[in-house]
């Protein structure tokens, strides 16, 4: 769960930092678009690195997903009766946020990729560039599309909030003198990367990119 | 209650010859048992406390075949569990003097003369192994920078002798037992039973083979056999109803064993604790012990005048009796347990008790806030000031602490000889269940080590000695039937009963009953009017008690009434044995025999023995005395004037 | 005071159990919670109706044997106090309370509020331990121990076993108990030589127990009457996976 997190986490800073391109110039976007794949070329076939990334990333993903679902399948046969009244003590924070946050990620997942990599559900369709489709999805008459990215964003930030620093402790590398570090650390990559996220297509929707 | 005075008995098995080499001399004439024997042969340990815990996990190492008892969910919840203030051993690490002969010296003198000078030489000697094989178990005792053990003085000790852990020594302790418990539970030498209670004693040609018991969740009545029987079942204090002891703590099990031929010693040697939290109500439960330690800062006081209700703050120092102080200037606050809590019962019976029906006295830690500041003291007590404010309500960095004496140790329990071997051959009594170390009064930090001491090392060379000659057979079935159709016809008498008195509240009024009649302080006519007492309520129990349920299931109440049913018959005998001896010694006050200034006056000539009572089914308890002699601490009056 | 409770009765472990109404009048708030149990159980004995089973003993925090789940939270709101401790000043006169077993499969309800926490005992049995036989031990100076891991050792050595760890736990992972056992031992030097053994041991046990995987909500923390930190699990973790990659 850590493991394939942290792949995760790594590539959705990547992930964030190529998007902000977008504030540089179309082309420069266009250009890291294509720079992912024709890296390594051309010692590598076309789109060697990229298919590895997404290899890896599908892999994690799905075990992630298999991780959390064998955890809550655990935890339903852990207490087969429910309580009657149930109040949690620590905010009850992590645990809903994680599961039924996770479930929005998936949900947000698909059509995501549905949206911005394939294009089938984007206006400007499969054939097109990475920023035209950007700058069209996210076009101002398409506000409930930003919407949905916000909530899915925030969403991921939240589950990042509790995930990295749980992150350090699945793994073993928590201590009480590192907490409070951890906490921040975790809240404050998770904020920089809603931050970095949101920052396109609410520029775009905005008007402030066009 | 009559009585008749049987031959006296004299404990054999303590070899002769200098002190020092008493224990050494024993070990190597115990026989030992060839390795491949010990499998076969089986030990039933009743109790998982410092005492059967220890016991059970060094036989099982050894090789043993244990069966392990006990009435808890889990062997860790043993009342050893709730020790807090520490254990002592004779290490000398601190250099203050400390050596097994002043802890020897000490424990005698503090037992008032009234124990066995090679017990308790033993138990000194031993007490250092104790804390070795603890520390090798991962026992976190607490430690000073330099990463050496700490210790303190507790409970009037004048050196440093008191290892600890926090405030949960006992629990540290325990859980070290438990796991290496838990260890041979594992590897298969030792077989667990929780919420299994010993309700009788199989014995067959006159040793003890075996025990019945009842598992508690089923109701099933069992019989498990072998080839010794050891009881830790620890103290008999919640015969007051209200004591510092565990709600399940109980004298079923050794008093059944006493029914069956086992002597009882010394039943009325009881030790009242001077620091407990005082009384709320009607309902109270049970009493909570505030760690004694906190005498160490904290100053005893009652107001100067009767009646005087104005709040603690408001009451000036002149206008306050600081009693411990005024009558003992040498050893002040911390004189020992026993005088300490006769003189807290002393003021109150003056009317200048505080608190909630005058039963309670001040333990202030105003100046010691003032002089080490409160960080200091939060440092060293913070957690009893919590559990002190988590209990009452109020806070004593704030406002003194109301403490009050309550029934907190039994010193005496079943007769025992140097092997640990009751009057019944191959039942063995280990821990607080038997009387043997403290004699009339137990020094603070004592039981733990004394616990600790019978289990790891002692019993298991003394009951391979009495192993050596078993396997001893086949136990005769006739002899087994006995036993459980006893045992079931009782539970089936308490069950037909269903009168209108819950078996609580006898239980409360007995208690009641002892405190009043038995308790800090006796007379002959209080002992007298007790025994009047007790057998009218007794005889009510049995024709108006209410026990709601059946056997086959989980019955909370019929375990309590069981319990109660054998606290009648021990309250009796402790009474009487309180009246006969007409002295006052240790825990044991007798009002007539004080000296001018009210401190307890032995009397060395009559009494100078052990009391060991035997159990005779006519009802007519036989007294033998087995005499005590000092030939290396002089008797000496206590004085801590 | 005067109270209405709504407590679980499940008469054995095949009996499928249900929530019964009881009033409670003249409550002291000097009593503790369960005291108000004892004045209403003496009440039913006498009306010939089957008293509350509780587990319970030592009444002062410390064996761990008292325990329940009191309007939701495991022993109660009232922080670091087990139930035993807890006392009915906290409550309002008029007040509803819910009162439950702790609820995990590997504690199957023997009766009432009573559950069977034996898989405690296996995960100790499991490798919680030292071994060392009585009477083999060097003398307890000849090995210092800085008092920093002494006390943190310490810290995670008060844990009384109660189990509300678990109860509290969404996932009804038994993470804190195991993790607290093993870092008491990790951080001594006599723990060492079975250090990963240990934890590769009591860690499958906890898992062959059928306690759920922790996800580190710090449910347990919160209500651990003697307040184990969450680090322990981190150093059970650490431990568990060194033996694993061993
Ligand atoms: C609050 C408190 C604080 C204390 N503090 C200290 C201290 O600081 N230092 C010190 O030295 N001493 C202290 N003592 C005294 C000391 O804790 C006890 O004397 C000692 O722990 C007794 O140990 P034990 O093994 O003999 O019995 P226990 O620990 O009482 O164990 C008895 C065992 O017997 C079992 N049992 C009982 N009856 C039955 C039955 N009928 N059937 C089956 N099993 C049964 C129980 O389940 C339990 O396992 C304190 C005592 C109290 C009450
Ligand atoms: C795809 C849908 C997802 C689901 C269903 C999901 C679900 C979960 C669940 C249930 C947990 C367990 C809680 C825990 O152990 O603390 C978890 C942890 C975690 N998740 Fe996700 N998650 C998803 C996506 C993501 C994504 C996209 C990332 C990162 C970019 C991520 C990063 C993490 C991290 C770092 C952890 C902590 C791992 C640990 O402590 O072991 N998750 N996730
Ligand atoms: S960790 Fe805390 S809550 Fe869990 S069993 Fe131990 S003391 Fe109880
Ligand atoms: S009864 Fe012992 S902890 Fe509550």
């Amino acid at each position: 769960m850590a493991v394939t997190g942290a792949v995760m986490v790594l590539f959705l800073v990547g992930h964030m930092l190529g998007n902000l391109k977008i504030f540089i110039s179309r082309d420069s976007f266009n250009d890291y678009a294509t720079a992912l794949r024709t890296l390594l070329e051309p010692l590598a076939p076309y789109r060697t690195l990229l298919t590895i990334v997404e290899v890896v990333l599908a892999v994690s993903v799905v075990l992630h997903i298999w991780a959390a679902i064998s955890l809550s399948r655990r935890a339903h046969a852990a207490r087969p009766v429910k309580y009657a009244a149930k109040k949690s003590q620590a905010g009850g924070y992590a645990t809903h946020i994680m599961r039924y946050g996770g479930v929005t990620i998936v949900l947000f997942l698909v059509w995501h990729l549905l949206d911005l990599t394939f294009g089938v559900v984007n206006p400007k369709g499969p054939v097109s560039t990475p920023a035209d489709r950007m700058i069209a999805g996210f076009d101002p008459s398409r506000w409930w599309m930003t919407l949905i990215y916000l909530v899915a964003v925030v969403m991921v930030g939240l589950h990042l909030r509790h995930g990295i620093w749980s992150a350090f402790q699945t793994l073993g590398w928590a201590n009480r003198n590192r907490y409070k570090a951890l906490r921040t650390g975790a809240a404050l990559v998770s904020a920089v990367l809603v931050i970095g996220f949101l920052a396109p297509p609410l520029a775009i929707t905005f008007g402030v990119v066009k | 209650m009559k009585y008749a005075e049987g031959s006296p008995i004299q404990d054999t098995k303590a070899p002769e010859g200098p002190i020092e080499d008493r224990w050494e001399k024993r070990k190597f004439a115990a026989k030992l048992v060839n390795p491949a024997n010990k499998r076969k042969l089986n030990v039933i340990v009743v109790g998982t406390g410092l005492a059967g815990g220890s016991a059970a996990a060094t036989l099982g190492e050894l090789g043993y075949n244990v069966k392990s008892f006990c009435y808890q969910d889990t062997p860790r919840r043993a009342h050893s569990i709730a020790a807090q203030g520490g254990i002592n051993a004779a290490k000398n690490y601190r250099g203050d003097g400390d050596s097994v002969y002043r802890l020897f010296y000490d424990t005698v003198k503090g037992g008032d003369f009234r124990s066995r000078e090679s017990n308790v030489y033993r138990l000194a000697q031993v007490s250092v192994n104790i804390i070795d094989q603890a520390v090798a178990q991962g026992v976190p005792f607490a430690r000073e920078y330099g990463g050496l053990l700490d210790t303190r003085s507790f409970g009037g000790a004048q050196v440093s002798r008191t290892f600890y852990a926090r405030g949960q020594t006992g629990q540290q302790l325990l859980l070290g037992a438990y796991q290496a418990l838990e260890r041979q539970v594992a590897a298969g030498t030792v077989e667990m039973f929780t919420r299994h209670e010993m309700l009788d004693l199989i014995i067959d040609n006159g040793r003890a083979r075996g025990v019945i018991v009842r598992d508690m969740v089923t109701g099933e009545i069992e019989r498990h056999v072998a080839d010794a029987v050891v009881l830790a079942t620890g103290g008999y204090g919640n015969v007051f109803f209200l004591s510092t002891n565990a709600k399940g703590c109980n004298t079923t099990a050794i008093w059944r064993a006493h029914e069956r031929g086992a002597y009882f010693a010394n039943p009325c040697y009881t030790q009242i604790h001077p620091t407990c939290i005082p009384v709320s109500g009607e309902y109270q439960s049970k009493l909570t012990l505030m760690s004694e330690s906190l005498r160490n800062d904290g100053r005893v006081w009652v107001p100067l005048r009767k009646g005087d209700d104005r709040l603690p703050g408001d009451i000036p120092d002149d206008e306050r009796d600081y009693y411990l102080e005024r009558i003992y200037p040498a050893f002040g606050n911390l004189v020992p347990r026993d005088i300490a809590s006769r003189a807290a019962k002393n003021v109150c019976d003056e009317g200048r008790g505080v608190g909630p029906g005058g039963l309670g006295v001040y333990l202030d830690f105003r100046d010691a806030i003032g002089r080490l500041g409160r960080d200091a003291v939060e440092k060293k007590y913070g957690n009893l000031f919590e559990m002190y404010e988590r209990i009452t309500g109020e806070n004593p960095y704030d406002q003194p602490m109301r403490i009050y004496p309550a029934v907190h140790y039994t010193m005496g329990g079943l007769w025992v000889d140097y092997d640990l071997q009751s009057t019944i051959p191959g039942l063995f009594v280990i821990g607080e269940a038997n009387f043997s170390d403290h004699g009339a009064n137990r020094l603070g930090a004592s039981a733990l080590m004394q616990g600790l001491a019978d289990g790891y090392f002692v019993l298991p060379t003394t009951l391979g000695d009495y192993l050596a000659a078993g396997p001893f057979g086949e136990v005769n079935e006739e002899a087994v039937a006995e036993a459980e159709a006893k045992v079931t016809s009782r539970i089936e008498r308490l069950l037909a009963v269903n009168g209108t008195r819950t078996p609580d509240s006898f239980h409360r009024e007995l208690g009641r009953l002892m405190w009043d009649y038995c308790g800090m302080e006796r007379t002959e006519e209080s002992l007298r009017k007790a025994l009047e007492r007790i057998p009218e309520l007794r005889a009510e129990f049995w024709a108006n008690v209410k026990v709601s349920g059946a056997n086959e299931e989980l019955n909370q109440v019929l375990e309590k009434a069981g319990r109660v049913a054998d606290f009648f018959d021990l309250a009796e005998l402790m009474c009487l044995d309180a009246l006969v001896r007409s002295e006052s010694c240790g825990g044991h006050f007798r009002a007539e025999s004080q000296d001018a200034d009210g401190e307890a006056l032995r009397d060395d000539e009559h009494f100078a023995h052990v009391s060991a009572w035997e159990h005779s089914p006519e009802g007519e308890p036989v007294l033998h005395k087995e005499p005590l002699e000092y030939d290396y601490v002089k008797m000496s009056q206590r004085s801590y004037k | 005071m005067n109270l209405t409770l709504k407590v679980w009765r499940q008469s054995g472990p095949s009996d499928s159990g249900r929530m019964v109404k009881y009033r409670v009048e003249e409550v002291s708030p000097d009593m503790s919670f369960l005291e108000m149990l004892d004045v209403l159980n003496e009440r039913l004995i006498l009306e010939g109706d089957d008293p509350i089973a509780f587990d319970h003993d030592c009444r002062e925090g410390i064996c761990g044997m008292c325990g329940m789940v009191i309007n939701g939270v495991a022993h109660g709101e009232q922080v670091a106090t087990t139930t035993c401790q807890l006392h009915m000043r906290h409550f309002e006169d008029g007040a509803t309370i819910t009162i439950e077993p702790w609820r995990a499969a590997p504690f199957p309800v023997v009766k009432d509020l009573v559950v069977d926490r034996s898989a405690f005992d296996r995960i100790i049995q499991a490798g919680g331990f030292v071994s060392v036989p009585a009477g083999s031990a060097p003398d307890a100076h000849s090995l210092p121990v800085r008092k920093e891991d002494a006390d943190s050792a310490f810290d995670a050595a008060t844990c009384i076993g109660c189990g509300a760890c678990v109860a509290a736990c969404p996932n009804g992972s038994a993470s804190l108990f195991t993790a607290a056992k093993i870092t008491h031992l990790s951080l001594l030097p006599q723990g060492q030589p079975e250090r990963l053994s240990r934890a590769k041991a009591m860690v499958d046990q906890m898992d062959a127990e059928g306690f759920g995987g922790c996800t580190n909500t710090g449910e347990c923390t919160a209500v651990c009457p003697k307040g184990i930190p969450l680090d322990t699990i981190a150093q059970m973790n650490s431990d568990y996976l060194k033996a694993n990659a061993k």
